[in-house]
């Protein structure tokens, strides 16, 4: 995370001013019997940028309307640089924060540039006109948020996401030591929502406090120091966004299975939402204590991992053999799954193959990727071997197809019919979980019998299978 | 062109125009008077203070001498004019005119108030109750006038104004917040109330129906200086202030909330706006009755103009509002128009409410047909 300090003394604008500390104390709102916020207590460093994410309803943009002073606590207060923000009067507050609303009704047609300059309303005196020091703060607030080619256009000709960065300029103009954004990406491209916070990192940087509603958890993780996860209106976790969001935080909050993986490209945590199975549900599959060994590497394997770490957490999950720096061995680490890595280019030892079929012995169910049966390496059949002999229960998961697997994870798994009744199971990297689910039902104690030629049958056969699945996924829309 | 320099551009050019419209105005009627003998005569009708001059009042029971200045005025011009026209001038038109003038001017300025305040294109002055309150107080001062413990009709209208807004403004506020839309339908539901009232008094109100149907029609008829003093001060400051507040105004636009954040101390400008609006309506309305459509349309035609700004729309309109009442009362008085090219036209004298309504009403309608009136 980029350092809050950073490039503050290069950079001193006439429109930053000292940056100032937010404190929210034993907080509670209500609208009618509804409770809204309870007992919510906060506090914001100067210069800090903390993202407050969580589910619709969890009470972000209320949290933000209490920090502005638009809403007034039933109990509690909120300071501002010290200041009440509740007991002071609209001007002083406005000079203290300034707010991006999601929406603002501007269906009237001001020019952008008399906008911004509203922008300018708490600074100014009923009488005087706009300062010479006035209309270069505003203009540069058009510059930084790149409408200064949209001044002169009345503001209901622009388009929703100009309109969105000429409102970011007006609060801008504001120049006010802490600033409150409400979804300032949501309706934005996404060029568009990483420019937006890239300014917004900007304006923390030289000094500024800022506190945002983030939809987006991967853009919060990206861009701010610090997260304040709400759930049903109170702080559920209050951290930097890698001890905030995990895969445990994510459904309890969300009701929704979610991996949490490290970006390679950004380095910041990645949420990966899977379709809405709860832990509850799958608590089902195997009592909770089944465990499941991956053989796999690549893509595929990665997903497999993600998929049962995310949505079966209490799975005892292991993987490999798996080359270092292989994607399936990366996300093992950031899932903190059991991974037997092996230094690339080099053949398994006898202890790195004994490790392997004590883990296979051990599980419940053994998932092996598509790729390993097709594989032609000489090390594999071995491990193919102990598979076959050692694995109470087998599921090949398929290469997920360009486009054509998409969106059938709610497809019941296929018995592949060549295996017979030895709980060989072919399935998606989308059904894998299901797939395990059939196996450690119908697969315990049961000697697998899988032979891998069969499965090279159907690997080189599968021309015909996608057909299958074509016709499947027609019948499946027409129906619709 | 920097915005106070149009604002100036455009006042002075509508001062201009409202100026011209006064004297031409004041040429027609039953007599023609040619326009330089009315600017003549107008002039003569200015005056200036001259000296101040001190009158000693005592102060009951204490008894003590309190010196109270006052101002004497002294023409400033003198030009020879015959005396009927300078009596028809001084006496009969410019009154009239000078009282379309005022009445336009603030049905217009709060016209366009009312709009941006309420966010709303259907918004005019009365729309939380003003001319209702106003016409129960003078009808019920013509038709019941034992009821009534005001003397003067207009200081009845006035008061009936202004505690109808009050009343609304009551009825929709809870627990220190006023919002918007409850103050609207608060301000149908009393003006439907009102209206029900004035028809009971009209029905029982005997020989003073006509009046009373005049005066709930809008007119200028029998105007004089002292209606303008009693409006036109009111009137000026009242405008003075909503002026004062038109960059509160044009945040407010943007949301309660976003204005809030903006430093606007929303419920307290919000009350200001609305009291200083219903003060000059009802200073407009006492003195003229219920002129419809003034307010309503010239918001709108000066918008589409000038542009949304309420801080140049609010002085333009005011001032457009005046050319357009003093035009609208001429074609009511009047009896004979000259028209461009041809036979001079003879015309019904009627309430200029009438007339205001027959031109803004399909004009309003060619403007909607247009689809240039969609915003505030």
């Amino acid at each position: 995370m980029i350092g809050s300090n950073d490039g503050r003394e290069e950079r001193t604008q006439v429109s930053s001013p000292e940056p100032a500390a937010i404190t929210v104390e034993d907080c509670s709102l209500s609208f009618g019997e509804l409770s809204v916020l309870e007992d919510v207590s906060l506090s914001v460093e100067p210069g800090e940028f903390v993202g407050f994410v969580g589910p619709n309803g969890a009470g972000k943009t209320t949290l933000l309307r209490l920090l502005s002073g638009a809403l007034e606590p039933d109990a509690g207060t909120v300071t501002v640089d010290g200041v009440d923000v509740h007991a002071v009067d609209s001007k002083t507050s406005s000079q203290l924060v300034s707010v991006v609303p999601q929406d603002t009704t501007l269906s009237f047609s001001f020019p952008v540039r008399d906008v911004v300059e509203m922008g300018r309303h708490p600074h100014r005196s009923r009488f005087s006109g706009p300062t010479p020091a006035d209309r270069e703060i505003v203009a540069d607030a058009l510059e930084r948020t790149r409408t200064a080619e949209l001044a002169e256009r009345p503001i209901d000709e622009v388009s929703g996401g100009q309109r969105q960065r000429v409102v970011l300029a007006r609060a801008i103009a504001q120049a006010t030591p802490a600033m409150l954004l409400d979804e300032p990406t949501a309706s934005l491209d996404i060029n568009h929502q990483l420019e937006t916070l890239e300014l917004v990192r900007e304006l923390v940087d030289e000094g500024r406090t800022v506190c945002a509603a983030i939809h987006d958890l991967d853009l919060a993780a990206r861009y701010c120091d610090r997260l304040v996860m709400l759930a049903d209106g109170s702080v559920f976790r209050n951290g930097p966004p890698a001890d905030v969001l995990t895969g445990g935080a994510l459904e309890d909050v969300f009701d929704a299975s979610a991996t949490v993986t490290r970006n390679p490209v950004t380095g910041t945590e990645t949420v990966t939402a899977l379709p809405g199975r709860t832990r509850d549900e799958l608590d089902a599959v195997g009592d909770g204590t089944a465990g499941v060994h991956v053989l796999g590497t690549g893509s595929t394997a990665a997903s497999v991992v993600a998929r049962l770490e995310a949505t079966a957490a209490s799975l005892e999950l292991s993987v490999g053999p798996v080359t270092t720096g292989d994607t399936a061995a990366e996300t093992a680490r950031d899932l903190d799954v059991d991974c037997l890595e092996v230094p690339p280019l080099e053949s398994l030892s006898p202890a790195e193959l004994q490790t392997f079929e004590r883990r296979v012995r051990d599980a419940d169910v053994t998932v092996v990727t598509e790729d390993v049966v097709e594989s032609t390496g000489a090390g594999i059949g071995r491990l193919l071997e102990t598979v076959d002999t050692q694995a109470s229960a087998v599921v090949v998961v398929t290469r997920p197809d360009d486009g054509s697997s998409r969106g059938q994870g709610d497809e019941e798994p296929s018995t592949t019919r060549d295996h017979g009744q030895g709980g060989g199971l072919e399935a998606s990297p989308e059904t894998v979980l299901e797939a395990v689910d059939a196996a450690l039902e119908s697969g315990e104690g049961v000697e697998t019998t899988t032979s891998y030629a069969r499965f090279r049958a159907v690997g080189d056969d599968s021309a015909s299978s996608e057909d299958e699945s074509r016709t499947g996924l027609q019948a499946e829309s027409s129906s619709d | 062109m920097q915005r106070p320099v149009r604002t100036a551009a455009w006042s002075a050019g509508l001062l201009a125009l409202l100026v011209g419209v006064v004297v031409g105005s004041a040429t027609l009627g039953s007599v023609r008077i040619e326009a330089m003998t009315v600017a003549k005569a107008a002039l003569n009708v200015v005056v200036v203070p001259s000296s101040v001059t001190v009158e000693t009042a005592t102060v009951p029971i204490v008894g003590v001498g309190v010196p109270i200045p006052g101002l004497e005025y002294a023409s400033v011009f003198s030009f020879q004019v015959q005396e009927t026209h300078q009596i028809i001038v001084q006496d009969i038109r410019l009154p009239r005119i000078a009282l379309a003038a005022t009445v336009g001017f603030s049905l217009a300025a709060a016209g366009t108030v009312m709009q941006g305040f309420f966010r709303n294109p259907l918004a005019d002055p009365s729309i939380i109750g003003v001319s209702s309150g106003a016409a129960a107080g003078a009808v019920a001062a013509i038709a019941f006038p034992a009821l009534v413990p005001f003397a003067s009709l207009h200081l009845s209208a006035f008061v009936g104004a202004l505690l109808t807004a009050f009343l609304v403004y009551a009825i929709a506020t809870e627990g220190g917040r006023t919002p918007v839309a409850t103050l609207l339908l608060a301000g149908v539901a009393v003006q439907a109330f009102l209206g029900a009232m004035i028809s009971f008094m009209l029905v029982h109100s005997g020989d003073d129906l006509r009046e009373a149907v005049i005066w709930t029609m809008g007119h200028l008829a029998n105007s004089n200086w002292g209606d303008i003093r009693f409006a036109l001060p009111v009137i000026v400051v009242g405008v003075g202030i909503l002026f004062a507040y038109a960059r509160d105004l044009n945040v407010l636009l943007l949301g309660e909330e976003d204005a809030h954040h903006l430093g606007v101390d929303v419920e307290r400008t919000k009350l200001l706006l609305l009291a200083v609006a219903s003060l000059v309506t009802a200073a407009g309305v006492a003195v003229a009755g219920v002129i419809g459509f003034v307010g309503l349309v010239v918001p709108h035609m000066m918008r589409l103009v000038v542009g949304p700004d309420h801080r140049i729309l609010l002085p333009t309109s005011a001032l457009a509002g005046a050319s357009f009442l003093v035009v609208t009362d001429t074609i009511a008085r009047a009896g004979r128009l000259p028209l461009p090219f041809g036979p001079e036209l003879d015309t019904p004298v009627v309430p200029v409410g009438i007339i205001t309504a027959a031109v803004g009403a399909p004009f309003f309608l060619y403007l909607l047909s247009r689809r240039e009136v969609h915003s505030i």
